[in-house]
């Protein structure tokens, strides 16, 4: 990563535009042009730097849930039950934590019922407990990563 | 801003347009009309649909998401608290109003296995930085806090958007 990747990554966490050129929009901000922001977007996905560049939807603004839940999993049984709770399709982020819960997913769905019918469906196959923290309360933070 | 706000109702063809976009835009120098061609729609629609989404909150924001740890932002720590019950919200307001901390909510307790009820996530450079971070926030919590750990995330096991289903 050099110096204009840097800034590309400050400056992009948001604000997007929604026009017909958005990159050129975006670029010029930047001191670089529009095929160079695009050239080094892609770049930054390929070597894993961004894991996504476009929308962040709010499955909870969408009339969708969004949940939060782990497992206690046994080492030896490890990758195999990430692979079978990485199956779900629901499943958006799965995480390995260092704790008894070592396993921590978000389940979202833009159903009511289909993140609850993930959750089942992993404890069917694992029989493990899924424990469910949805959230209660979200308090306002606003957080961009300096880099 | 926690009153229950009514959810943003989509129609049928916001839903295509979000199961088009949510694995992320085209890389191309006019994404939206991209989309628009894929989906037989006028451009002009489909931009005014992704800001009316944005405006209603559907849409958190749009643009690059990046990898933490790949930024150098290795020590990723779910700090959990075991809070007062009549004091967490005001309480949670304050933690998430600190600079490093990317998300804050309460959620309910798991007992006995699970005490906690407020979680803040901190984004830290290493465990040491987290610690001092963590200090910080149990000064704020004072003696409303009971109990408290720190988990780390040591592994991506998987990290996708909003999947709709088909």
């Amino acid at each position: 990563m050099d110096a204009t990747d840097r800034r590309i990554l400050n400056a992009l966490q948001g604000g997007f535009p929604v026009c017909e050129r958005p990159f050129l929009a975006a670029a010029g901000p930047l001191g670089i042009g529009e095929a160079e922001l695009i050239a080094r977007i892609e770049r930054l996905l390929e070597e894993g730097v961004l894991t996504r560049f476009g929308p962040l939807y709010n499955a909870d603004r969408m009339g969708g849930v969004n949940v939060l839940a782990a497992m206690a999993v046994p080492e030896a049984r490890f990758e195999a039950v990430a692979e079978l709770v990485n199956a779900e399709p629901e499943i958006a982020h799965n995480y390995r934590r260092e704790h008894a819960l070592n396993m921590w997913f978000v389940g979202a769905s833009d159903t009511p019922d289909g993140v609850e019918a993930a959750f089942r469906r992993i404890e069917e196959r694992t029989g493990l407990t899924v424990y469910r923290f949805p959230k209660e309360r979200e308090f306002f933070v606003e957080l961009k990563l300096a880099v | 801003m926690n009153a229950p706000e009514p959810a943003f109702l989509l129609d049928e063809t916001d839903r295509r347009l979000v199961r088009a976009t949510q694995a992320g835009l085209p890389l191309v120098p006019r994404p939206y009309h991209a989309v628009a061609e894929a989906l037989g729609l006028p451009p002009e629609e489909v931009m005014a649909r992704l800001a009316r989404m944005q405006q209603a909150g559907a849409i958190r924001r749009i643009g690059v998401v990046p990898n933490h740890y790949a930024l150098g932002y290795r020590a990723n720590g779910m700090t959990v608290w075991d809070v007062a019950d009549e004091e967490v919200d005001a309480l949670g307001e304050r933690v998430g109003r600190l600079p490093w901390v990317s998300h804050s909510y309460r959620r309910p307790r798991a007992l006995p296995l699970w005490p906690y009820n407020l979680f803040a996530m901190v984004h830290a450079h290493s465990r040491e930085e987290v610690e001092a971070r963590v200090q910080e926030i149990a000064a704020l919590l004072g003696g409303a806090c009971r109990a408290r750990d720190v988990l780390y995330s040591s592994r991506i096991l998987k990290k996708t958007g909003l999947r709709l289903a088909d």
